[in-house]
């Protein structure tokens, strides 16, 4: 890569999904966050049951996530050459567990409410 | 402290984090003053390099007037022939509209150039425009001498087994269309590369590596064979990839003929003749001898060549390369050696190395800083050192990312992390994923 800049950056995933996919994705990944930061503020504490639900839905969002990349990139797990395979893999197994559980947890301290 | 965070409260919330958006927003690069001109540029092609060049210009000068010369509505997405070729892509995948990657400051032209005069520094349209120019980046690409190969037509491919990716969207899926039989039925599979200078000379190897991997997960070992022939007495030029891949063959169990030149074929014996050519021990003298190889599925890619206009134009070099016509330029700075208003990008260029996109993203830069720097009136820095880049994919889902420049060193753009020499997940996501955008992204002068 040549002048890997944050612009740069920007400009190939805009390219990748196309400006107005990457930048809705963006703003939903931004506001499952901002809904999980506005639960816990409202609330003022973390609710351990709904924690629990959040952790045991993590395993389903990281298999999800890896399945979902081999699908649309025509890999599977085959393909695994090297640790930088592997550490990609669990970076992506990560990325899925996490906005599962994050997501999981806000959408049920919405509708259930706090407590 | 309650009571604060309640003020705060949703509209609160989001309004902090909306500041932040915009402040992240503004972080970025702070772009150069414009330099004010009013030097007429002409681009010929607006292929990778061309596109990409016309848009960094825009970015660069004032008062510039840029024309793009080509005569082809569609743009083509060439690092992707490979994936069409495999059945992994449609055409589609490499489609686009020239016009949509330009800039509305730049004159497109949809016509080819038909003469340069390099000394009345004019070029000349098919259509009989006469433009001047100040400077002149010269990117038209190559052509493919298809017809340089008796029996060989480009009506044939995605029949009788024949396929030749090189030439096009359209003919890349029809290849897949006759490989796609032989991975189902089994047979002879022949591969071959040009003796001529090449674009991307890791295609070839990436066709053969892609078509084995699915031939045999179709219809298995043992029902086919694989055949690799190439004019050179190496598999690859720069020799630690050569004998990487030299290694992979001989694990994949693809037989090599190297110094087969591809002379002809014959579609109804489906038989292709080779001219091959041997050093006698004793004399050292080289001998030619004919050798006709049979194939169910053959891969085609012709002689390769700069235009027509190119070679007329007085502009190629005249004692290297002399039945190719490659500009002659300084390999260091693209820039003529007898011209110096005149620049060669891409393919047409006649350096050592750099005929792929990866190398385009780094001599378009070069070009432009060199040129500004003219336009300015002091000399340029940047030096290209012949950076070439090839995903070379060895499995659907594998692949080496092979990056080395003119000394035939390899450049690692992520040494210590992704291996080049290594068959890996990482490197084909690359080519997969992120190699287009990072490809359009370099196309509106961004990457």
């Amino acid at each position: 890569m040549k002048d890997l800049t944050l612009s740069t950056l920007i400009a190939v995933f805009e390219e990748m999904f196309g400006r107005g996919l990457f930048w809705t994705m963006v703003a939903v990944a931004a506001l499952i966050t901002l809904l999980y930061f506005f639960v816990l503020i409202r609330d003022h504490r973390v609710s351990w049951r709904k924690f629990l639900w959040a952790q045991l839905s993590m395993p389903f969002g990281a298999v999800a996530a890896v399945l979902f990349v081999q699908k649309v990139t025509s890999s599977s797990f085959s393909n695994i050459g090297g640790p930088v395979d592997w550490i990609v893999l669990l970076g992506v197994a990560v990325l899925g567990a996490v906005g599962l559980a994050i997501l999981v947890y806000s959408v049920q301290s919405l509708v259930r409410g706090p407590g | 402290m309650q009571s604060d965070m309640r003020l705060l409260g949703r509209r609160g919330f989001l309004g902090l984090a909306a500041g932040g958006a915009a402040v992240a927003a503004t972080l970025g690069p702070a772009r150069a003053a414009k330099v004010r001109t009013s030097a007429r540029i002409v681009i010929i092609g607006a292929g990778a390099a061309g596109t990409s060049m016309a848009n960094r210009l825009v970015e660069r000068l004032e008062g510039a007037t840029i024309t793009l010369l080509d005569g082809r509505a569609d743009h083509f997405y060439q690092p992707g022939l490979s994936l069409v070729a495999a059945g992994l892509k449609p055409a589609s995948y490499t489609l686009s509209k020239t016009a949509d990657w330009l800039p509305k400051e730049v004159t497109l032209i949809a016509e080819k150039a038909a003469a340069i005069d390099p000394d009345a520094k004019t070029v000349a349209t098919e259509g009989g425009t006469r433009l001047d120019y100040d400077f002149l980046i010269v990117a038209p690409g190559l052509v493919l001498d298809h017809d340089a190969i008796p029996g060989f037509s480009l009506d044939m491919v995605g029949t009788n087994g024949i396929g030749a990716l090189y030439a096009g969207p359209d003919y890349a899926a029809k290849t897949w269309e006759a490989a796609r039989k032989f991975t189902e039925e089994g047979g002879v599979g022949l591969f071959t590369r040009p003796a001529t200078e090449m674009k991307c000379a890791g295609a070839p190897l990436k066709h053969t590596f892609l078509i084995e991997d699915i031939a045999g997960r179709t219809v298995g070992p043992g029902k086919y064979e694989i055949h690799f022939a190439a004019p050179q007495p190496v598999l690859f030029s720069v020799p630690i990839v050569a004998e990487k891949v030299r290694m992979l063959f001989g694990e994949r169990g693809v037989t090599t003929h190297l110094q087969h030149k591809l002379m002809s074929i014959d579609p109804g014996k489906k038989s292709a003749q080779f001219e091959k050519t041997e050093v006698d021990a004793a004399t050292k003298a080289e001998v030619k001898s004919t050798v006709e190889l049979p194939y169910d599925y053959l891969h085609v890619i012709p002689p390769q060549r700069a235009p027509e206009v190119i070679r007329q134009s007085g502009l190629s070099w005249a004692d290297k390369w002399t039945d190719q016509g490659w500009v002659e330029c300084d390999m260091k700075t693209l820039r003529h050696l007898r011209y110096p208003e005149i620049f060669a990008l891409g393919d047409v260029a006649g350096v050592p190395k750099g005929k792929t996109a990866a190398s385009v993203k780094w001599m378009v830069p070069v070009v432009e800083d060199h040129l500004v720097a003219a336009i300015e009136g002091r000399e340029g820095t940047e030096v290209y050192d012949g950076y070439t880049s090839c995903p070379m994919i060895t499995r659907v889902g594998k692949a080496m990312l092979v990056e080395f420049d003119y000394n035939n060193n390899l450049v690692p753009s992520f040494p210590g992390l992704i291996a080049p020499l290594e068959e890996l997940w990482i490197s084909w996501l690359m080519k997969e994923v992120a190699l287009k955008a990072t490809y359009n992204a370099m196309l509106r002068g961004k990457a």
